[in-house]
């Protein structure tokens, strides 16, 4: 059976907030960017894909989002989405729809050019060395 | 009897999927990806399994903000590939085994395990991926699969000891079916990757050889692991290889690699592959 000590749910929260360049999709995320994640789920029909094509704003307009999450739809701001309480999944709805692909969309949200995150990528990704833990700074 | 006779691992990145749908697989690119996936197709089609029992995560695709399950055996005859954004990929539709499917239910629930049972589910890369690499571009998937969905994308996802204790449920399960089934268990997701923030594309390929090894070497101490352990050291989306400990899980103690391949990158993604069988 099990070993595991007992996990601090206090404890374990705090922690997924320590990690530099992060949002862990907490409950709290959850429940900020619910209609956000509910909007880009609406994106997987071709119909409403096309709707939004033709006029994004009128079609967001449709949806009880915050003023922030229908900006940073609107300007692809992932990591403003993000702050928002959206889902990367979720995101992805839209960069889909605008035939964009994920690493073109991560790559977005680092500051770097899209070449410049593919050749990062080529070399071997992102080295984990100072990204550990924003207090320990490891 | 069923047995489960195998446990194969494999990151289910979307790209991998596109570039063969695409037509892309023989690019300099692409090419290292898929080379380490011969040897395990020329296996699979020896080994014939008869049902694939595949763990893999949804990404908002069958399920969205309303109904976030945390085990979800899909019981249906069938699963159709899900449109994630661009269409449908070109792939068959996933047969399912609904008889041993809806067993495992029965026998998780009654061994503790509260699963979710669904009957109506579009499966996405995740699981479409995974078969592709291993089976190719057929008219039809050689065998059943039963997708056994794990949520890891809203905090939090269930422990890695939960995973491994779900994998040992599912063995007992699959080993009280009457009918002679050659049954395998993959486990899909991972390696490290980030796809989101300023710390996206994130690899840390001393961590992925030490998980691939600690699978037959120390499987303790990826049971044990925390979620921040995966966070800091894998990248957000290497929570993922949490679904690999419900294919070790249910291989038992003992087990033995026949085959890995490690490979970065694949768009934003270290490929990680392993293909174990249960040693008694």
């Amino acid at each position: 059976m099990s070993t595991t000590p007992r996990i601090n749910i206090h404890e374990y929260l705090a922690e997924l907030e320590d990690i530099p360049g992060t949002r862990v999709f907490t409950t709290q995320r959850a429940r900020k960017g619910y209609w956000l994640n509910q909007f880009c789920m609406s994106l997987m029909k071709a119909e409403n894909r096309d709707e939004f094509r033709k006029d994004e704003r009128a079609y967001l307009d449709k949806w009880p989002m915050t003023e922030a999450q229908k900006q940073a739809v609107l300007k692809r701001d992932f990591n403003a989405a993000m702050d928002e309480g959206g889902n990367i999944y979720f995101l992805a709805k839209i960069f889909s729809t605008d035939g964009k692909s994920f690493q073109y969309a991560a790559g977005s949200m680092t500051g770097m050019t899209q070449e410049e995150y593919a050749q990062m990528m080529l070399k071997g990704g992102r080295s984990p060395e100072g990204q550990r833990s924003k207090k320990e700074g490891r | 009897m069923a047995k489960i006779t195998a446990g194969v691992t494999t990151s289910h990145v979307p790209a991998i999927g596109a570039a063969l749908d695409n037509g892309k697989s023989g690019e300099d690119y692409w090419k290292p990806v898929f080379a380490g996936y011969e040897w395990t197709k020329a296996w699979e089609k020896a080994q014939k399994p008869d049902v694939v029992i595949l763990v893999f995560n949804d990404h908002a695709s069958a399920f969205d903000m309303n109904i976030i399950p945390t085990f979800a055996i899909g019981c249906a005859e069938e699963f159709n590939p899900a449109d994630e954004g661009w269409g449908p990929r070109p792939v068959p539709v996933v047969k399912g085994h609904p008889d041993l499917a809806w067993h495992i239910a029965q026998s998780c629930i009654l061994d503790e395990f509260d699963m979710t049972m669904i009957n109506q589910m579009d499966v996405d890369h995740g699981l479409t991926v995974p078969l592709s690499v291993m089976f190719g571009q057929p008219q039809e998937w050689p065998c059943k699969v039963i997708p056994l969905a794990v949520n890891v994308v809203t905090y939090p996802p269930p422990t890695g000891n939960r995973c491994w204790m779900l994998g040992e449920a599912i063995a007992r399960a699959v080993e009280s079916f009457p009918e002679d089934l050659n049954v395998q268990i993959w486990g899909t997701g991972g390696m490290s990757h980030q796809l989101q923030g300023p710390r996206a594309g994130l690899i840390n390929k001393e961590f992925d050889t030490a998980f691939l090894d600690d699978l037959t070497r120390n499987p303790e101490r990826l049971r044990h692991m925390q979620h921040i352990e995966y966070l800091r050291e894998s990248g957000s989306e290497g929570i993922e290889l949490v679904m690999w400990l419900i294919m070790r899980g249910a291989l038992g103690p003992k087990v033995k690699e026949l085959h890995r391949h490690y490979h970065v990158p694949a768009s934003n993604t270290a490929v990680g592959h392993i293909v174990l069988v249960p040693e008694a």
